[in-house]
């Protein structure tokens, strides 16, 4: 029975890896409001709080009966004991009594325990299930701006790792802390009325114990929190190399990258030995007070018993009593560790929830069920920060059908325009209609559908290439899908494929190529039908010959279809009705091709600078 | 094992002084019930209250010895694990940085990262559990049963009982469990996969206005996590005290026929307090033994997925030192692709077919095509990433396959499509190309790469920080240093991969400008899409797929190359065509 606790916790260890108590001594993060964000974090509790009550009164009862047993134990043993030594003989029907109310407490503290972690599982599962659902409602509320502010990693961390902090801790920690609470009251209570005297001896081992484990502890948050930082830089450094292998390789840098690897990993082994060391330290230093309290007991004890003035049975118990309050306290400052660190992970995970959303739709929105393509661009202002506008008084003027090409240096901020058009983003001042009508006024559903929209970094899911072209359009049929795909000239190659529009793209979709990739998203626009088409440098990324059919597919796609297109190629906007020129996140001129020319501006200067560079006649 | 064994080699010395110390640490323990039962029968029995402080200092030394080596375990094993954790993680490093291409692309980055980091933190964490535990648990098992017969044969026969009974129990927890964990991981790691999507592709998503699908497809995800979540769990909370009942139950069993030889005399009653602390520890000990082997697998998992990199020969090794040659760097370098055949692993067609041109110093030569046609592969052939399947390459008439690769690689400047930089300071960054190159000639590569500008222009102009992956730079300023790069090499032969593409019109003109100035007694090849780019080299390789469609200037593949021809007036009007 003694080591029962001690191999339980091992046995959490193993389980959980770095998790468990490891996890407990490893990480010391707070939140900033623990109250407020304990508070909120019961609000989600508040629904299963019946069961929640359930759980308590099982947790204290199977703990309770946990306590009982060597108490009862002990009535056995004392009995052999003072039964064999008398001549009486030993009253094995009362020993058989004694046994099984011993037998029906065990029974009964596995049933509760079982019970209560039965109950918890429900709850903490549905919790979390809860705040999972919460945390996508929210998602799809927030503005662009978030995430164009964010890496993604930041946003899935706080779905996947901090839910799941707040998941287990709600799953174990909660009751053991009842538990351990139950447990050292109860023991310490049973140890009292055995013996005073003894417990006085076996408590006075409790503040040696508190402290030691405060000491070894802190030093090994220490050397975890080393350990845990040359990680992150060893995991970097890996990534940084690895990515970068083709370069590594072409300039021999081998050799240097592995000096920068062996001075990182040297710096990691020497803090983590002393954590695994440190933290290793517990277990023994807890054994050791464990059984100096053992002995001391044994010892005490015999002399006692041999008085007369305790039952053998009794010393029997407060043995196991002995072994049993130790370990709950030990594991209360690791679980304290755990809630602090579940409240800073709940604190996170509250921060997006308190994200501003986008506005509303207005309730009384305007919807247009037969865009004609006419936009309205008026005195537009924006900037994405304070202070930098990208738009200080845009106008421009697109009737139905019109092509509108907006160039410039990479960077210039050309994407910016169809963040407006989309209302990724709202404009700060004047305003963007469609067919006469403010794109505000309008339902974002009933915006976006009439849009089209290709953009440069072509997304696609995990899924079959049917699915993602069918993207465009739910409700498309095989037919519509393949007529979509052959447009965009991708039919052609969607059938070379091994299982053809079956063909499950993985999760980078690395299994296509790039230029596919593009004729992919392309299928999926036409196969959206819009009304108004946005191109993205759409087909930089297709092969020339193939660019060419797809531009052929591009034109009768835009016939009485106003498009915007981004493009380096000063050769596909030729032809525009209107040119945007950016430069350095501002319009700096705008105008038809020949008008700008005239202009001898930026624009001229743009495109004879790519003129003289193709004319130069010789090489050096 | 075997490879992970080898490096596990010099710390077998301290692995078996661990084991000792455990050894004697579990002598210890085992002993204290034995001294326990020896107070209760020969000190309070007999009322010898001398004997019992005696046990009582006795076991208190014991006691102390038994922490000792405990303490002393603990040293040792976290050294011995940590530091086989050290050693195999730079095994594992060193073999990746000499995998070719095709080993890498194999594995992929992000597992080849997780294996370096992830999977050897978990086979360090495994080796310091099996020192301290899988060590201690048999032996304290075996120790335990031989302490248990030696207080009574007679009754030691429930255990024979009661270890295949726990054992059967264990086993089929984790029949049950092991393939629910799996599960659970299987769900995260789709609701993660769904999560990551829509981040990625918000804009599409919004844009087709999906968000209630997608939300639809995350709340699947959600639910299905969640009820695999709560049925794991709810069997786990059978699981322990169930378990516990179990060994509690034996306890009792134990009590009951222990007394009934109490009563026969043939068994004293601290030997059966004894015999009982031992029976607890025998079935505690299996239980943890039982619990290593449910905790084996994912360690295995680990274990495999390191064996398979180390396992893993670079498929392009070095010629060996007698068949190597050197050549004498010739007065003007040379490059000739002679027949060159080249198929990836596992694809159907090649991507290169019976490719042949040569070029000389001095020259520019300009591969353009499609997307696919086999550009940027036949660069990677002459930075030997990969190894041709027939024909050859050679420079200055030795086939690249006869050069040691550091020989091959320190003669070519080479300027990859997705300009990659490392964190370290803009200085750093370009010395990369040539670790000794003085201040001058750093300054002098970013001139000609037009860099200079920008980099005077950040706060500490060439010590700035460049951050991991560049990523406080524009994709032109990261191009633009990755030249500067291949600049301060001065190499024979320079291989622009479709580098000018992050670039603006009027930059990319002033910097091949710069370039022509420069660089007159070296290679030059340019891999491009865009026709502006190409058109004055002297020489224009056309590749469609993978073959080559024409060799020839601009004018001259204007008249013979139908292709080429194709691609130029997709590109350009008919006033800058000529």
């Amino acid at each position: 029975m003694r080591e029962e606790r001690r191999d339980r916790q091992q046995g959490a260890r193993v389980r959980g890896g770095m998790g468990g108590p490891m996890r407990g001594l490893a990480l010391n993060e707070k939140a900033r409001d623990a109250r407020g964000t304990f508070r909120r974090l019961r609000g989600y509790l508040r629904p299963h709080l019946g069961q929640l009550a359930l759980v308590f009164v099982l947790a204290v009862l199977s703990a309770s009966f946990g306590i009982l047993s060597p108490k009862v134990l002990g009535l056995a043993t004392t009995e052999l004991f003072t039964g064999s030594r008398s001549g009486a003989g030993i009253d094995f029907a009362y020993i058989g009594k004694v046994l099984l109310l011993l037998s029906g407490l065990y029974i009964l503290n596995a049933l509760f325990a079982f019970g209560q972690q039965f109950v918890m599982a429900g709850v903490a599962q549905r919790t979390v299930y809860e705040l999972r659902r919460e945390i996508k409602e929210k998602l799809s509320k927030l503005p662009l701006s978030y995430y164009d502010s964010r890496t993604h990693g930041e946003v899935l961390s706080r779905v996947t790792n901090d839910v799941d902090v707040i998941s287990s801790t709600l799953q174990q920690s909660v009751t053991q802390l009842i538990t351990a609470a139950v447990t050292i009251v109860g023991t310490v209570v049973m140890m009292l009325t055995i013996s005073p005297l003894l417990t006085l001896v076996t408590l006075l081992v409790l503040p040696a114990a508190s402290w030691l484990t405060g000491q070894i502890a802190r030093r090994s948050r220490k050397y975890f929190s080393g350990q845990q930082k040359y990680l992150g830089e060893l995991n970097g450094h890996v990534e940084e190399m690895l990515t970068g292998h083709k370069i590594v390789k072409a300039y021999g840098r081998e050799e240097h990258s592995l000096r920068q690897f062996d001075a990182i990993n040297a710096e990691l082994y020497s803090t983590a030995w002393k954590a695994q060391f440190v933290s290793g330290l517990i277990m023994p230093v807890m054994n050791l007070l464990n059984n100096i309290g053992f002995i001391v007991i044994c010892a005490a004890g015999g002399v006692l018993v041999f008085r007369g003035r305790m039952a053998i049975g009794d010393l029997q118990a407060m043995i196991q009593y002995s072994r049993r309050y130790t370990q709950p306290i030990t594991q209360t400052a690791s679980i304290a560790n755990i809630i602090q660190s579940a409240l800073a992970a709940a604190e996170r995970v509250f921060e997006v929830l308190d994200e501003e959303e986008e506005p509303a739709d207005k309730p009384a929105a305007r919807v247009l069920t037969a865009p004609r393509g006419n936009v309205r661009i008026e005195g537009v202002r924006f900037g994405y920060k304070e202070g930098e506008l990208v738009y200080e008084d845009l106008n421009i003027e697109v009737r139905q059908g019109q092509t509108v090409a907006i160039v410039g240096p990479t960077g210039a901020g050309k994407t910016t325009l169809v963040n407006l058009l989309m209302r990724f983003y709202d404009v700060q001042a004047g305003s963007i209609k469609v067919d006469g009508v403010d794109i505000r006024d309008l339902p974002r559903r009933n915006l976006r559908s009439i849009f089209g929209m290709v953009l440069q970094d072509t997304w696609l899911f995990k899924g079959t290439i049917r699915d993602n072209i069918a993207y465009g359009r739910l409700d498309a049929s095989e037919a519509e899908i393949v007529r979509a795909a052959e447009a965009a000239h991708a039919d052609r190659f969607i059938r070379t494929l091994p299982q053809g529009y079956d063909t499950v793209l993985n999760e980078e979709a690395s299994n296509i190529s790039q230029g596919q990739k593009q004729l992919l998203t392309i299928a999926r626009a036409i196969l959206a039908d819009p009304a108004i088409l946005i191109l993205d440098e759409a087909t930089s990324n297709v092969d020339t010959r193939t660019e060419i059919l797809i531009q052929q597919a591009m034109e009768k796609l835009m016939q009485g279809r106003t498009s915007f297109v981004i493009a380096h190629r000063l050769s596909t906007i030729r032809n525009a009705d209107l040119i945007l020129v950016m430069n350095e996140g501002r319009i700096v001129e705008q105008g038809t091709h020949a008008e700008l020319l005239a202009k001898k501006g930026f624009y001229a200067d743009l495109y004879t600078s790519q003129f003289a560079a193709s004319r130069q006649p010789e090489a050096g | 094992m075997n490879v992970l064994l080898r490096y596990f080699r010099p710390f077998w010395p301290t692995a078996l002084l661990v084991i000792l110390l455990v050894l004697m640490q579990s002598f210890s323990q085992l002993f204290l019930p034995t001294l326990m039962a020896d107070i209760v029968d020969k000190g309070i029995a007999v009322g010898d209250i001398g004997f019992i402080m005696r046990s009582g200092v006795l076991m208190l030394l014991v006691a102390a010895l038994g922490v000792a080596c405990a303490v002393a375990a603990s040293y040792f094993s976290a050294r011995t694990g940590t530091g086989y954790g050290r050693n195999l993680r730079r095994a594992v490093f060193a073999r990746i940085l000499s995998f070719s291409l095709q080993e890498y692309d194999r594995f992929g980055a992000a597992s080849l990262i997780t294996r370096t980091t992830n999977d050897v933190t978990q086979v360090q964490m495994m080796v310091m559990g099996a020192l301290r535990m899988a060590a201690m648990a048999p032996l304290m098992m075996i120790g335990s049963v031989i302490m248990a017969v030696s207080r009574d044969v007679h009754l030691s026969r429930m255990i024979l009982f009661l270890v295949p009974v726990l054992a059967a129990a264990v086993i089929a927890l984790a029949r049950i469990g092991v393939p629910l964990f799996k599960a659970i991981q299987e769900k995260l790691d789709r609701l993660n996969l769904v999560l990551r999507e829509n981040l990625t592709g918000i804009r599409v998503i919004r844009a087709f206005n999906r968000d209630e699908y997608e939300s639809r497809r995350f709340d699947a995800a959600n639910l299905d996590l969640t009820r695999t979540a709560v049925l794991v769990n709810r069997l786990m909370a059978a699981a322990m005290p169930g378990m516990m009942a179990l060994i509690n139950l034996a306890a009792v069993a134990a009590v009951w026929f222990g007394g009934r030889r109490v009563a026969e005399g043939t068994l004293q009653v601290g030997s059966l307090m004894a015999f009982l602390q031992y029976l607890m520890q025998i079935l505690f000990s299996l239980m943890m033994v039982s619990m290593m082997f449910v905790m084996l697998p994912r360690a295995m998992a680990s274990v495999n997925r390191i064996r398979a990199v180390l396992e893993t020969e670079p498929g392009i090794a070095d010629p060996p030192e007698e068949e190597a040659q050197v050549p004498a760097s010739a007065e003007r370098a040379l490059v000739e692709f002679r027949n060159v055949t080249f198929r990836y692993p596992g694809a159907e067609v090649p991507v290169l077919r019976d490719v042949s041109f040569c070029t000389r110093a001095g020259e520019v030569t300009a591969i353009i095509g499609g997307t696919g046609a086999g550009k940027s592969t036949l660069v990677n052939l002459l930075l030997r990433f990969y190894d041709v399947d027939s024909g050859s390459i050679l420079v200055n008439g030795v086939d690249i396959r006869r050069l040691p690769q550091e020989v091959l690689r320190k003669k070519i400047g080479y300027v990859p499509q997705q300009a990659l930089l490392f964190s370290g300071s803009v200085a750093d960054n370009i010395r990369c190309g040539k670790e000794d190159a003085g201040d001058e000639e750093v300054r002098r590569a970013a001139e000609v790469a037009q860099a200079l500008d920008f980099i005077m222009a950040m706060p500490r102009g060439f010590d700035s920080e460049v951050a991991q992956g560049g990523v406080n730079l524009s994709g032109g300023q990261k191009q633009r240093l990755a030249i500067a790069r291949a600049l301060v090499r001065r190499p024979e032969i320079y291989i622009f991969d479709d580098s000018f593409s992050a670039l603006d019109f009027r930059t990319d003109a002033r910097l091949r400008r710069a370039l022509r100035e420069e660089v007159s007694d070296a290679v030059i090849l340019i891999v491009a899409q865009r026709v502006s780019t190409v058109m004055d080299a002297q020489r224009i390789v056309v590749l469609d797929a993978g073959k080559v469609a024409g060799i020839g200037t601009h004018k001259e593949l204007l008249e013979s190359c139908p292709v080429y021809r194709e691609i130029v007036y997709s590109q350009l009007s008919e006033e800058e065509i000529v």
